[in-house]
């Protein structure tokens, strides 16, 4: 990646309008402000139902500076076909098409249009904020939640299943840009959304998104629990450039840095609070061979 | 130029007379041919449009919505359960407002699977705020998408033309294609007020609270009930539009005179037979044979179904003595749509015909024409068992 943003280089100008409807603490606040002076002026913006809908307003009042348009659930990837389409069809090509939705929205009812988008190499950003359930629809379970984690589906022992791997999926279609991220780390979201506007054909960027109200923590503690979650090695950080897979940022520290227990993530929100010695242990086996598998890139 | 081809090559042409920007489709029988001959268009670079090949037909109807929001002129179609598998996004296009023409080939829908035609695809889609038209044959298929388009654009509202699956789309018939210079002169450019542009940003679509409320300015802005009171008063007014744009269209093209249905022998008959699509020319033949025998019967095939022309019902059928609904699609457990409508649309009148109704050729069962004359011939010297319970043609119970 090229030079690095800081916070002293962040353009100033705000895309958001002060105040929207997000909840204390929302990660979804960090990256839509910060996403959104990546993606600049000159963008149209693609929205399912979504906490986005929430946090960007209800009508006839908005907090977006950027033209959106709000779509069906399982649409996603197909409606962001549809204004590329007219782009091109009235030759304004040079507008970035950006699709922004939940890990549900991505994961789950829109996987087979995104799917489909990715198989016609449609030019657009599609960016997934994950925060492991259904929060807008309050807190159910959805394929992007993590093995063990109280949903209001999930009520009792937790998620059975794993996480589904929604990267991997998107890369399999052999498309130039896979990225992760973290509302932890907003500047590296920033470069990642920078670096795929430079890039042609469909470009996908997973953004891992603590929640407060869903997870169980305290509003404060968003950024630390969205760092505990890399530092632990439970959620990656990395990027996959035109085939090429590197561990990136705070989670390329760790290829040579010593990761912190998995517990000490899973002791600070009470949607883990299923979880029981044995599980948490088979979780740290399961987190340490993933990462000797890094190593052996 | 008159040319020998398909309804769906017919429709084809029409999308390309009209320009069509954006057009999106998944294929299904019988809609495919049409899709197919789009595609070879744009591809061999005879029709300058963006063809996207979609991976289902929820999408396809996702790419026409984002791309009309984005000031595109956009076209898609299908049928059966591909309509079915759109219905959100129907519902959503005409919630937004889009001027999306859609043909619908029309065929019936599984349970069990039938590639064959009937009408229950569009008729379940008839309250979703669409426009509906119904085509009876190849010339009025090609006419009706160039009119389609300037009647949606004129009023904001989306338009589904149907046509017969098979009895249309797959054989073939002599018909003029227009001119595009003169499609040009009748068919104004697509100029929509709003479009998606970063100059000029808005949030569409966005949520909205069950009482309206005021904007950063402190105006009042509707909401959702005004927005949807304002599409079915646009609906309405659609009824004249339709009747405007087929006039402008008889004077630019040379076709036209039936906007809202289409009467054989009506004027004088004392029994009238009532349909949508092709059926309608085929009880013309039925309608002959009747009047040779001395009945004064003729035939009215519905061309605008929604919004219901009821007034031209009234003015066109309410004074002959009877009326026979003739249709291939059903409201399970009651009766026939179209049935219900032309009944509802007559109460305002005192004198009103008896209305009788015919279910028929659901899943393509062949509609034969002694049936026709069997059932009509009935209707028209039988008054002993009038009643609301629809009447079955052609069924082998």
């Amino acid at each position: 990646m090229s030079e690095k943003t800081s916070i002293l280089t962040l353009p100033e100008e705000e895309l958001v309008h002060p105040g929207n409807r997000a909840c204390a603490g929302c990660g979804l606040s960090i990256i839509y402000r910060i996403g959104l002076k990546a993606l600049g002026r000159d963008t149209i913006l693609v929205v399912p139902p979504s906490c986005l809908t929430v946090l960007q307003g209800l009508y006839p009042i908005a907090s977006t500076q950027l033209p959106c348009l709000n779509v069906t659930f399982a649409s996603t990837a197909a409606a962001a076909t549809g204004v590329l389409g007219a782009l091109r069809a009235q030759g304004r090509e040079k507008t970035t098409v950006a699709a922004w939705a939940g890990d549900g929205g991505t994961s789950d009812i829109g996987i087979q249009a995104l799917s489909g988008a990715c198989e016609r190499g449609e030019n657009f950003i599609f960016i997934c904020y994950d925060n492991e359930a259904y929060m807008n629809t309050g807190v159910q379970r959805s394929g992007t939640t993590p093995q063990g984690v109280i949903t209001t589906t999930t009520p009792i022992r937790g998620k059975l299943q794993k996480k589904k791997e929604v990267p991997a999926i998107i890369a399999a279609h052999g498309i130039d840009y896979v990225a992760t991220a973290s509302a932890a780390y907003p500047l590296d979201l920033y470069d990642k959304i920078k670096k795929a506007k430079t890039i042609s054909g469909p470009k996908y960027i997973h953004v891992h998104c603590p929640c407060p109200s869903g997870w169980g923590f305290d509003p404060r503690y968003t950024v630390k629990i969205g760092k505990l979650a890399v530092e632990t090695g439970l959620y990656d950080i990395y990027e996959i450039d035109h085939g090429k897979f590197r561990l990136t940022g705070p989670s390329r520290k760790l290829e040579s840095g010593k990761r912190k227990p998995v517990s000490e993530y899973f002791k600070t929100q009470s949607r883990f609070k299923a979880l029981s010695a044995e599980k948490i242990q088979e979780i740290q086996k399961s987190i340490d061979e993933k990462w000797e598998g890094y190593h052996l890139f | 130029m008159h040319i020998i081809e398909s309804g769906n090559v017919a429709a084809a042409t029409g999308v390309k007379l009209a320009r069509a920007e954006v057009i999106a489709a998944y294929p299904i029988t019988p809609q495919t041919p049409l899709t197919e001959k789009l595609s070879e268009l744009v591809d061999s670079g005879k029709m300058k449009a963006e063809y996207i090949p979609v991976e289902s037909e929820h999408s396809a109807l996702a790419v026409c919505i984002a791309a009309s929001s984005a000031g595109s002129r956009a076209f898609t179609a299908t049928s059966a359960n591909g309509l079915l598998y759109m219905n959100e996004q129907i519902h959503w296009a005409a919630g937004a407002r889009l001027p999306i023409v859609m043909c619908v080939v029309n065929r019936g829908i599984g349970a069990p699977w039938t590639v064959w035609n009937d009408h229950q695809d569009s008729i379940s889609q008839r309250d979703t705020g669409w426009i509906q038209l119904y085509a009876c044959d190849h010339q009025q298929i090609i006419d009706t998408v160039i009119q389609a388009f300037y009647i949606a654009e004129t009023v904001s509202v989306p338009v589904m033309v149907c046509y017969d699956g098979y009895l249309l789309s797959h054989t073939y018939m002599p018909f003029d294609i227009p001119e595009q210079d003169a499609v040009d002169r009748f068919l104004p450019k697509f100029a929509p007020a709003y479009f998606l542009h970063p100059d000029n940003p808005a949030n569409l679509n966005t949520v909205t609270l069950p009482d309206i409320r005021p904007d950063v300015r402190g105006n009042m802005a509707p909401g959702y009930m005004e927005i949807r009171h304002n599409l079915h008063a646009d609906m309405r007014r659609a009824i004249s539009v339709v009747e405007e744009i087929d006039r402008k269209y008889q004077q630019a093209i040379g076709r036209g005179g039936s906007p809202l249905m289409e009467k054989y022998r009506c004027d004088d008959a004392d029994f009238i037979a009532v349909c949508l699509g092709s059926l309608s020319y085929q009880l013309r033949d039925v309608v002959d044979t009747l009047r040779n025998e001395g009945v004064k019967t003729g035939v009215a095939g519905i061309r605008l179904y929604r919004p219901f022309p009821d007034k031209a019902v009234i003015a066109g059928l309410s004074h002959a003595k009877g009326l026979i609904v003739f249709e291939k699609a059903l409201s399970y457990g009651n009766q026939g749509a179209l049935y219900a409508d032309i009944k509802s649309a007559l109460y305002p009148v005192t004198d009103r015909p008896f209305v009788h109704n015919y279910i028929l050729g659901l899943g393509g069962r062949e509609i034969k024409t002694p049936d026709l004359l069997h059932a009509f011939r009935t209707s028209c010297t039988d008054f002993s068992n009038i009643s609301d319970e629809p009447r079955w043609i052609g069924l082998k119970l």
